[in-house]
């Protein structure tokens, strides 16, 4: 027997705002225990919430670059359930009228382009965090408790864990490049759930579905979906039934556990928020939003293939991450050469960050920095030896370039009338290599030159002292 | 008719527990409040919009500024048991929305 599976993911991204969704306090991540709260986020009686505008427009910014429809009357509504995470024994979410729905994205699998249907996306409110002692008590930390949310719901059109992986890297470059989110997993500020059945090629009705828990990377997600996948089609096979249960991903063994068993569905209660009012979100609104929507990925991967000239490889490394992206651009607008940048941010940049585990923003390395100093290799100021040690110390530091290479008297030097005599002094001293060359041994240049590079520690410019070494060579 | 097993499931949803006479009480108030309540299902309201809210006003949004309105000190003072400014509570054994 052969099984089609269906996938369905819900993803959970925190929009980057300075205060909550329904209340003014601010968001910080890693701040001090409940520090950031106040009594809307401990639910005191009595306390009314407010809508974060900014927050509703970063939402609007997802829907549109997810390229879903935008409800226009719309109203929030309360989702009950008691849990010490949150206070108010509510969530405020939009169940009834989402911000948006009927979006897509693309996705590449295997060669082949693909969409993925978004059913609907929809602002809501986090909740707090618990830690678990194994002393009888749990801890309850409210700071995240109320920050602005937005839950991105796909339709069941993935079939195979590889396009859930490829729908969730492409919908995190979405976001990150609208600028709403930071999207980052291990922070937290993207959380994926997801759902998985499988059913006999050419059934019409779907299996029954499975909720994976605690998929904390895509690569978790693509795991334990996998597992599923086997584990759900072994059962099927000999004949036995799934169950409609929630399992945890298991990293360490890659294999999924049974959490609990669902009987019927969950239970909210649902009705619409009294305290706050209706929500008109008028055409014009969006419009101006879509205007402010910044340049997508693939827009700027193509604007850097073609206005730029960078390869194309090169320009979709560039464009994994905004942060890379917005680096690059910045450093181009140092009027360094595009290519150069390029080269370098994928290469010595890249092992730097690689070596010290660490991401861009984390070193001490400015788009500026970078580009004076390629500028200072490209106007001959340094040579390409010296630029490593520029380029070590300005991202390990900070530094300056130009008045380091300055005060560190690193300045290549490119005078005939300083290096002439250098030359002359080293061929008198070195008769054997100028018998080598005459005899066609080319190993006898490179000889030569290591001694003027070593007189002068690494600062003439190969290519002045190669002109004039070989002139006198020729002439001897 | 409200069914006591209506009234038990609504019952766990509140966290509330009753004794079986309560409970048979509550199914002879509550059918007659629902009972009550359902006449409103009688009138046609084909083709009219629903009434989400009663607000006369609408669209009424915060500007995004981070502010502190309460110290964490004020917040905690009616917190029955803290430990290092976190909220000290009786374990959680469904840890199922843990992130």
């Amino acid at each position: 027997m052969n099984f089609e599976t269906t996938i369905g993911l819900e993803v959970h991204v925190e929009l980057k705002t300075k205060s909550k969704m329904y209340s003014p306090s601010p968001v910080a991540y890693g701040a001090e225990s409940n520090i950031n709260t106040n009594v809307i986020d401990f639910g005191f009686p009595g306390t009314l919430p407010t809508v974060n505008k900014n927050a509703y427009r970063l939402g609007v910014m997802v829907g549109l670059a997810l390229n879903a429809d935008i409800e226009n009357h719309t109203h929030f509504d309360r989702k009950n359930y008691f849990y010490p995470d949150n206070p108010k024994a509510y969530q405020i979410t939009q169940q009834d009228k989402p911000l948006g729905h009927d979006g897509y994205i693309e996705v590449d699998v295997d060669g082949e382009k693909k969409k993925i249907g978004i059913e609907e996306l929809h602002v809501e409110e986090d909740a707090g965090k618990n830690t678990h002692g194994n002393n009888g008590f749990s801890y309850v930390d409210l700071n995240r408790q109320g920050t602005p949310l937005i839950e991105i719901v796909s339709k069941p059109d993935m079939h195979s864990p590889e396009e859930a992986y490829q729908y969730l890297e492409n919908l995190r470059k979405i976001i990150q490049f609208t600028g709403a989110s930071d999207v980052k997993m291990e922070e937290g500020s993207m959380r994926v759930d997801t759902n998985i059945s499988i059913r006999p090629v050419g059934s019409d009705t779907y299996g029954t579905k499975v909720e994976l828990k605690n998929l904390n990377s895509f690569n978790h997600v693509k795991l334990g979906l996998a597992y599923e996948e086997k584990r759900q089609a072994a059962i099927l096979k000999q004949g036995g039934s799934i169950g409609q249960e929630t399992r945890r991903f298991d990293e360490k063994t890659g294999e999924t556990f049974l959490m609990r068993v669902k009987s019927g569905a969950d239970d909210y209660r649902y009705f619409p928020e009294p305290d706050l009012p209706d929500y008109e979100i008028s055409p014009a609104w969006v419009e101006e939003i879509k205007a402010s929507l910044p340049e997508t990925a693939a827009a700027r991967r193509n604007r850097y293939i073609n206005e730029l000239g960078i390869p194309e490889y090169d320009a979709g490394v560039l464009t994994d991450t905004k942060e890379m992206s917005d680096f690059f651009d910045e450093a181009v607008k140092y009027d360094a050469n595009p290519k150069l940048v390029s080269n370098w941010l994928m290469g010595e940049v890249n092992a730097y960050m690689n070596e010290n585990k660490i991401g861009l923003v984390e070193t001490k390395l400015t788009p500026e920095h970078l580009a004076k100093m390629i500028n200072l290799i490209s106007n001959g100021t340094i040579s390409s030896k010296i630029a490593k040690k520029v380029f070590k110390e300005t991202i390990s530091n900070g530094t300056e370039p130009e008045e380091w290479v300055k005060s560190k008297g690193l300045v290549q030097e490119s005078d005939p009338d300083v290096l002439k005599p250098m030359i002359l002094e080293i061929l008198d001293n070195n008769q054997q290599s100028i018998d080598d060359f005459k005899n066609g041994k080319d190993r006898a240049v490179g000889f030569l030159v290591g001694q003027i590079m070593k007189q002068t520690h690494g600062q003439a410019n190969p290519k002045v002292v190669n002109k004039i070494l070989m002139a006198e060579l020729k002439s001897r | 008719m409200i069914s006591k097993d209506e009234i038990l499931h609504v019952a766990a949803l509140a966290n509330l527990k009753f004794q079986d006479d309560e409970v048979d009480s509550f199914v002879n108030q509550l059918d007659k409040i629902v009972n009550m309540e359902s006449k409103l299902s009688s009138v046609d309201t084909t083709g009219i919009e629903p009434t989400y809210n009663m607000a006369d006003t609408n669209t009424v949004f915060r500007e995004d500024k981070g502010i502190h309105t309460q110290t964490r000190e004020e917040m905690l003072e009616n917190v029955p048991e803290t430990e290092n400014n976190l909220i000290k509570v009786p374990t959680i054994v469904d840890k199922e929305d843990d992130e």
